[in-house]
């Protein structure tokens, strides 16, 4: 589990739709040390202010060493990362974290949201690379709208695993959220469902695949000082009333250990 | 003979705080630094000064609920709520490792009660590898409804009696800055033994979502820490080592050896990187390097030449 703080250069910017921006870094280490699921610190700008790092998870790496973050601009810190030119470097700390834990011998089904599907594509292929046969497996995106999820659908169309969309309006796939979609599937019992996004959207997967009885890895986002466990600042709730830290018991949990009140 | 022309690449770094001797003056703050561990991939752990690790308490504590932190203008507001395993799991699980880096190992401690304070110092004196005792006296007094020990003199000299009398350590009291007169705490300390001051402590501060209309932090209130509140401690800094002769550590939005140097002209003989390490982990360790290169280029012959080096008409 090493981490590496790097300056890493921006080798690419994408605007992909007004508010969301896909980065890709030249950060060896990190590259090469990261596991899905995992995330990296990264600062934004060089100034005091904002002072703290921002979380992002590792959307996927390269083996020569790239890496990707996804993400939507919702405040300072990811405003001025989406001011980011071409050619300058970004002070980049990781990989961090537990990832997805992944099962060769078990059917999969990965269920994103928004920028949820960020963790996932990295996911997606590391779960190709292990496993023989994906037939039966499954990719969920989901979105507000087509324009949110169009960009990143073609990196899943590389896969062999089924994809399926919807959309709060419509205007891509089905007309719903993603757990309408769940319901329409027959997950297999011995089925992992991987899923990341909005709160309530990872918390009704995660009610579905309970009723189901089917096993749910979830990865949730907590406010981060540090992000590798040394500020205690990143608690939430854990089953049992006690505390986990999200950034090193975390950010992926089995949805059974949370205090989630399903 | 000195050596000529070329510089000495070991430049004289080191410190005494009492009986406490520093191979630089450059400690990690508690809190920020975990238990060290954290940070062996990114700091090379044998370089610093020395490890002030999490503040522990005689039992464990599950600390506040979340949201814990917030980010504010040039610093962040927390209100951990002292979440630690307890003395008892930190002698047995983390001492092993802290034992290992060829650095000093300060343990700072925590109670809501003069008996707790006793307790602690007690099990960490016969624990093998721990240099120093950092007293937090920022924490409410149970017994006296709540009042932080580190807002009376009288109450700061009695926790520091009970640790001083209950360990040959050197003990080092680590001040609130949440005080009308830091000074008066301070030369109470001193007088009942403390062999060092470390300050500041965090700032109280609160922070409100206008969306939300609730504070930010489950505590409502919580510590600012930071580049922010670099100047108070300044002054604190300054304040407290014109009024005591024990040494002063320097504590509060150090990110550089600028910043470390500004202290130890006020008067600090060593300093405390903390909030710092978040955004730097390696930030303790820039400080090492960043004050043996002033002490090369400005010919001085050891650190220690410019503690207190203050200049005023
Ligand atoms: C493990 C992890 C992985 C993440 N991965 C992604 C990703 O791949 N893509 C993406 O778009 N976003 C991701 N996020 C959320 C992202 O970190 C926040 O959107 C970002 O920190 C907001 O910063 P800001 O300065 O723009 O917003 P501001 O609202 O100005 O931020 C103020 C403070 O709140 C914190 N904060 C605000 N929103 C969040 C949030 N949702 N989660 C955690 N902290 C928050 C910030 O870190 C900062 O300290 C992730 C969060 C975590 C914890
Ligand atoms: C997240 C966090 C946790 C802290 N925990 C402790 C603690 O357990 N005991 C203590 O004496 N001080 C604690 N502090 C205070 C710091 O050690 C330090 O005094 C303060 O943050 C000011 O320094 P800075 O501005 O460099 O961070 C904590 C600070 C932060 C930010
Ligand atoms: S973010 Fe600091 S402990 Fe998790």
């Amino acid at each position: 589990m090493s981490q590496y703080q790097e300056n890493a250069t921006i080798i690419r910017f994408e605007q992909l739709t007004d508010t969301n921006v896909r980065l890709t870094l030249q950060t060896e280490e990190i590259a090469q040390a990261a596991k899905p699921g995992q995330f990296v610190m990264i600062r934004a700008g060089k100034s005091k202010d904002p002072l703290l790092r921002r979380p992002f998870s590792i959307h996927q790496t390269s083996s020569n060493g790239r890496m990707q973050v996804l993400f939507k601009v919702t405040g300072r810190g990811t405003g001025l990362l989406a001011h980011c030119k071409e050619g300058e470097t970004l002070s980049v700390f990781g990989p961090l974290g537990r990832g997805f834990s992944i099962d060769p011998a078990r059917p999969v089904c990965l269920v994103g949201g928004g920028m949820g599907i960020a963790p996932l594509l990295f996911l997606a292929k590391r779960i190709c690379q292990v496993k023989q046969n994906t037939e039966t497996d499954m990719i969920v995106l989901g979105g507000r709208t087509r324009k949110e999820i169009e960009p990143l659908l073609s990196d899943f169309q590389f896969f062999d695993i089924g994809i399926m969309t919807v959309t709060d309006d419509g205007s891509l796939g089905m007309h719903g959220m993603v757990t309408d979609v769940l319901k329409t599937l027959s997950l297999p019992n011995n089925c992992i469902v991987y899923t990341c996004g909005p709160e309530p959207m990872m918390k009704s997967v995660a009610a579905l695949c309970r009723e189901q009885k089917v096993d749910c890895q979830v990865s949730v986002e907590s406010v981060m000082a540090c992000g590798m466990g040394a500020c205690l600042g990143c608690t939430i709730k854990a089953k049992d009333d006690r505390y986990v830290h999200v950034c090193s018991d975390g950010p992926v949990f089995k949805t059974e250990d949370l205090g989630w009140n399903l | 003979m000195e050596f000529v022309g070329n510089h000495d690449p070991f430049p004289d770094l080191r410190v005494k705080i009492g009986a406490l001797e520093l191979q630089n003056p450059v400690l990690t703050a508690s809190g920020t630094f975990g238990y060290a561990r954290e940070f062996v991939d990114l700091v090379n752990l044998h370089r610093l000064g020395g490890v002030v690790v999490k503040g522990i308490s005689l039992f464990p504590r599950m600390g506040n609920p979340p949201p814990r932190i917030v980010e504010t203008a040039c610093g962040m507001l927390n209100a951990i709520g002292l979440e630690n395993v307890g003395v008892d799991r930190f002698i047995e699980l983390k001492m092993p490792y802290l034992r290992g880096i060829d650095t000093q190992i300060i343990v700072n401690i925590l109670g809501d009660s003069l008996e707790e304070y006793r307790h602690i110092t007690e099990k960490l004196s016969q624990v093998p590898g721990i240099a120093a005792i950092e007293v937090n006296i920022s924490c409410p007094n149970v017994k006296k409804g709540g009042v932080a020990f580190g807002s009376d003199p009288d109450m700061a000299a009695a926790v520091t009696r009970v640790v001083r009398d209950n360990t040959s350590l050197p003990v080092i009291v680590k001040l609130s800055p949440n005080v009308t007169d830091i000074s008066l705490i301070a030369m109470a300390v001193e007088q009942a033994g403390a062999d060092a001051v470390s300050l500041i402590n965090t700032l109280i501060g609160m922070a409100i979502d206008l969306r939300t209309k609730r504070p930010c932090l489950a505590n409502v209130i919580g510590g600012l820490s930071g580049p922010a509140i670099k100047p108070v401690a300044l002054r604190m800094v300054y304040l407290v080592a014109r009024s005591v002769s024990i040494p002063v550590i320097g504590i509060g939005g150090i990110e550089s050896a600028e910043d470390a140097l500004e202290f130890m002209l006020a008067g600090a003989t060593a300093v405390q990187v903390g909030t710092a390490s978040f955004i730097n982990p390696r930030a303790s360790e820039e400080v090492v390097e960043g004050i043996g290169d002033y002490v090369i280029r400005e010919k001085l012959q050891s650190v220690r030449d410019i503690i207190g080096a203050l200049e005023s008409d």
